[in-house]
């Protein structure tokens, strides 16, 4: 049974200030009703007046996914009461949108590229946010805050062309790259995304999934949907065309019927603003450098594998990050460091790679480099110093954390004596050795190892132990 | 011709309480109304006009916000800053 | 600036005001410096409610001016009370207002006109040299001309709207209303002299006019549909000798025809309840207004808000602006009415590269007694003559030109848009020549 997945993502523009009016859009950490306007509250004689950043950042998005901008557009009032919803219609785009007719490639789930079309882009002003008071499922009353009231939003219509749940989640996550890249979006912004989904099974009739604001999210609530309209197949059912809502913390979706009417949002232009007619912005609108032209780049000019160059460029902070390093040390040895150490150890601790600073990482990886320190203690002192940084704690210099741990690198003569110790605790070992057991160095090797909390470089040691035996005439 | 069945369906999507004489009225007016907005039905042309304005947009910079007191001031409810709305499940 | 208080107290004969200030600040120095100058009551006012004729806005303070109001307060005008008015603008009489009807100074058992009654009254009682009104469809011009004085609705995109609470956005426009032609030009020039961003369909052309009363080779159109059926045939004699008047004057007057003109009315009531459906959307009782009950599901709750604080006419135009937008009856009736509307525009746009301004009839009839009209469409009827110019977004003056049994019959004089200057010349010419 084919799966049929179309998506509408609505994400937030990193403006300055809102849509319509001047208020800032930097409320994340502010109390409600304090980045708030006559205009973003929706008094009454108050007028929108368009921000020319929120309409070149959409053209901005157009452009690289290849929309086309058609001469005129404009804006439209969607009608219809909601608590979050200050002057009983949003502001957005009905029947001309900002740019129609684009495509994005994807890789699909057998690794190979895939175009995703996309129906249309357009503009319009988010909602305020709303709070349930009141216990469980039947909340007494809400509570509004218009922080959020007015933030420009894109929304970004894909024609039904996905065809799994994994699918749409590669697709999203590939955007997000996209529009970070671009310039105009916050990945790490809470809320900053809100997906609706469009899910049916060939032949059947169509659901939408509304509600989805996690990256996860879209996986979860899509397979869920998925595994629910085909078991309702299978026993001879019909799937009821509806919208249901997703349950993020039970990771099901559940019906809305009956508890929304029929909608007729009686869509008519925005008396107050005239329309937009940027088609001849586009020429002007540079692109800024994309995943796949920087992933080349740096196969090209750092020398690094294509595996590596993919991984590096996935996400814009994680590509800065990368090219912050590959500055100061040999880009390839970098890229080990960033893209297979760093990188898990960031992801283990479901952490952001902007929570880590260049710097002491450098002067870490540049200790490795240098021999001072080895591979295997570098990776405790960077787990220590990821751990710091995730708890809130003063973040220690690595030099500090291998002195206070004593876990620089020792050589030679200071290992004699564990040597000699291993040497005489393992006579079998030895004996295996000297009659041509290669294993029972790797062996003697590992004791020592573990003696020395792994501060030695094995290859040394190796050389240490050879070297010993014979002057010992073993 | 609009029933009553139309009108209170118009009411429910204008979120405007109607009471069943309020109801008997409107019908009546409204058909006499609807009558005579039938005369459009012979327009002919072109909806699109000479608009002249296009493109009217303001600079990405910021203008103050009100003080808090000032978004909750005239609001007949507030809680910690919010404001108190019905609720919605 | 230096401020003065200003003691206004007056006896409030005619229940032209639903706020009186009291005591005004004023300038002693700029234009208006020190002129008490009266605002409709739904032009926002800083610290003063702002009703809009509505028991929903009862309490309402706005926390902002309108951009008009700020410009009159600069000039050092006095801003000494908001004027009743018909309910969100929509009557003819302003007796749709919840604060009680406006009775007309020239005849206290008639009514003001509307919906800008309560400034109109207020000037022609004298308690004020000027006010402030405002017109979606006649409703500065109606109320001049029932009153005897002189209103001008300006051109669409002239006046910033920002401040006015929303009717039909795209068919209204704050104007001036005043006994002489000066004082309305006077007034036109401190309103537009600084150009408002926040109101996107907002020009940068100031008026800056001093009105000459030489119109000699003026073109004048006299439009056949002005005279038509429906026209009191006194009110016709009347404004027939007015434009002799303006003949008299050297202006050459000229037959026209507005074929438009029999859709015009239709198409003006599509619109405008369409756009005030959604306007008057955001009165919920939330953020400001009668408190909503919080522990009802949002819908039934808004429905009793609704209910409770619009009045009847206010809830019949919702409703219907909302049926005009309806799924399956959007393009019977909207997308019909915005052809009608182009229509209108390009009949204007043809006559008026032929003339220089149209003159005809303000209203088709005498003011109404008190109570009079109670049939919805035979009132919107009344609106014939002036819902054009909103139509086409041209400028149009209301002056007195005689009176009908002791009632005052006004003469509309329309010009190309953005050319006020020129109406406002025509209706100066005729206001000196007469008084003369």
């Amino acid at each position: 049974m084919k799966t049929i997945i179309g998506l509408e993502i609505h994400c937030q523009l990193t403006t300055a200030t809102k849509l319509f009016c001047g208020c800032s859009t930097d409320y994340q950490n502010d109390p409600p009703n304090t980045h708030v306007c006559p205009v973003c509250l929706g008094l009454p004689g108050t007028m929108p007046s368009i921000n020319r950043r929120a309409v070149e950042y959409a053209l901005r998005v157009a452009k690289a996914l290849h929309l086309e901008v058609p001469e005129v557009s404009e804006f439209a009032r969607k009608n219809y009461f909601y608590p979050d919803l200050p002057k009983g219609y949003q502001i957005t785009q009905y029947d001309k949108p900002l740019a129609v007719n684009g495509y994005f490639e994807i890789e699909d789930d057998g690794g190979a590229e895939r175009k995703i079309r996309l129906t249309r882009i357009h503009l319009e002003e988010d909602p305020g946010r709303l709070v349930h008071k009141g216990g469980g499922d039947r909340p007494k009353y809400s509570l509004v805050d218009y922080n959020r009231s007015g933030i420009p939003l894109i929304e970004i219509v894909t024609e039904p062309d996905l065809r799994s749940p994994k699918e749409a989640r590669r697709f999203i996550n590939r955007l997000r790259t996209i529009l970070e890249y671009l310039g105009v979006f916050d990945g790490e912004r809470e809320g900053g995304l809100r997906i609706d989904a469009n899910i049916s099974i060939e032949g059947s009739d169509r659901v939408e999934i509304k509600n989805i604001s996690s990256y996860k999210g879209v996986e979860k609530a899509l397979t869920f949907e998925i595994t629910r309209q085909k078991n309702l197949i299978r026993r001879g059912l019909k799937v009821v065309r509806e919208t249901r809502h997703f349950q993020e913390a039970r990771g099901i979706t559940t019906s809305s019927r009956g508890k929304e009417e029929e909608h007729d949002y009686r869509y008519f232009p925005e008396p107050d603003l005239s329309p937009l007619m940027v088609h001849g912005w586009l020429e002007g609108i540079d692109l800024p450098e994309l995943p796949t032209a920087r992933r080349d780049r740096f196969m090209r000019d750092y020398g690094i594998s294509l595996n590596h160059a993919r991984t590096l460029t996935g996400a814009i902070r994680l590509a800065d990050f990368y090219e912050r390093v590959a500055r100061e040390l040999e880009p390839v040895f970098a890229a080990t460091w960033v893209a297979d150490t760093l990188l898990g150890e960031v992801n283990y601790r479901g952490m952001d790679i902007s929570e880590v600073r260049p710097e002491p990482f450098i002067d870490l990886i540049r200790m490795v480099a240098e021999g001072a320190v080895t591979d295997r203690s570098a990776v405790d002192v960077l787990r220590i110093m990821l751990d710091q940084c995730m708890e809130g704690r003063i973040c220690e210099a690595p030099s500090e954390i291998i002195t206070r741990l004593n876990l620089g690198k020792t050589v030679g003569d200071d290992y004699a004596e564990i040597i000699r110790e291993v040497i005489s605790a393992n006579p079998q070992a030895v004996e295996d050795l000297g009659s041509g057991r290669k294993e029972a160095l790797n062996f003697l090797v590992g004791q020592v190892m573990k003696a020395t909390r792994g501060r030695a470089d094995p290859l040394e040691l190796g050389r240490l132990i050879m070297d010993l035996l014979k002057e010992e005439g073993v | 011709m609009v029933s009553d069945k139309d009108v209170e369906h118009i009411a429910q999507l204008a979120d405007i309480g109607i009471t069943k004489d309020d109801l008997r009225e409107f019908t009546v007016q409204f058909n006499a109304i609807l009558d005579y907005f039938d005369i459009l039905d012979g327009v002919t042309g072109e909806e699109q006009g000479e608009d002249s304005l296009c493109n009217v947009l303001r600079e990405d910079d910021g203008t103050p916000s009100l003080p808090q007191e000032d978004v909750l001031g005239n609001a007949g409810s507030t809680e910690d800053g919010f404001i108190r709305a019905p609720r919605v499940m | 600036m230096a401020v003065q208080e200003i003691p206004w107290t007056p006896e409030d004969h005619y229940n032209a005001f639903i706020t009186i200030c009291g005591e005004a600040p004023a300038g002693k120095t700029g234009r208006l410096a020190g002129v008490p100058v009266a605002v409709k009551d739904n032009i926002s006012t800083q610290g003063i409610r702002t009703t809009c004729g509505s028991r929903i806005l009862e309490n309402y303070i706005p926390p902002y001016d309108a951009h008009v109001v700020t410009l009159l307060s600069n000039e050092g005008a006095a801003i000494v009370g908001k004027t009743n008015m018909d309910e969100f603008g929509m009557g003819t009489t302003t007796e749709t207002s919840a604060y009680g009807p406006v009775l007309n100074p020239v005849d206290p058992t008639r009514v003001p006109g509307g919906s800008s009654g309560g400034s109109a009254a207020a000037v022609a009682a004298g308690m004020v040299p000027m006010a402030l009104g405002t017109d979606t469809g006649g409703s500065i011009r109606c109320p001049a001309a029932f009153c005897g004085i002189v209103g001008l609705k300006p051109t669409y995109g002239r006046v910033s709207r920002f401040g006015l609470i929303a009717y039909a956005n795209s068919l209204e426009q704050i104007g001036p209303m005043a006994r002489t032609v000066r004082d309305v030009s006077h007034m036109m020039e401190v309103i537009t002299s600084v150009h408002d961003p926040r109101d996107s369909t907002c020009r940068a052309q100031p008026y800056t006019h001093i009105p000459q009363s030489d119109i000699a080779g003026m073109r004048i159109g006299v439009p056949v549909e002005c005279f038509g059926e429906g026209v009191d045939l006194r009110v016709a004699e009347s404004v027939r000798s007015a434009i002799g008047v303006l003949e008299g004057l050297g202006a050459e007057i000229l037959e026209c025809s507005i074929p438009s003109m029999a859709y015009a009315l239709a198409a003006y009531y599509v619109i405008c309840t369409s756009e005030a459906s959604s306007n008057l959307a955001r009165f919920d009782g939330v953020r400001y207004g009668p408190d909503v009950d919080v522990k009802k599901v949002w819908h039934e709750a808004y429905r009793d808000v609704r209910m409770a604080g619009f009045g009847t006419e206010v809830r019949r135009r919702i409703l219907l602006g909302t049926f005009a937008l309806s799924a399956g009856y959007h393009g019977k009736y909207y997308t019909k009415a915005q052809v009608a509307r182009q229509n209108v525009c390009r009949d204007f746009t043809r006559i008026l590269s032929d003339v220089d301004v149209i003159a005809g009839p303000t209203m088709p009839t005498l003011p109404f007694r008190l109570g009079e009209k109670t049939d919805p469409l035979s009132m919107y009827f009344t609106d014939i003559l002036t819902v054009p110019a909103n139509l086409a977004g041209i400028p149009a003056i209301s002056v007195p030109c005689g009176r009908v049994d002791g009632l005052p019959v006004g003469l509309q004089v329309m010009g190309r848009r953005f050319d006020e200057e020129r109406v406002v010349d025509v209706a100066y010419a005729y206001e000196q020549e007469v008084q003369a």
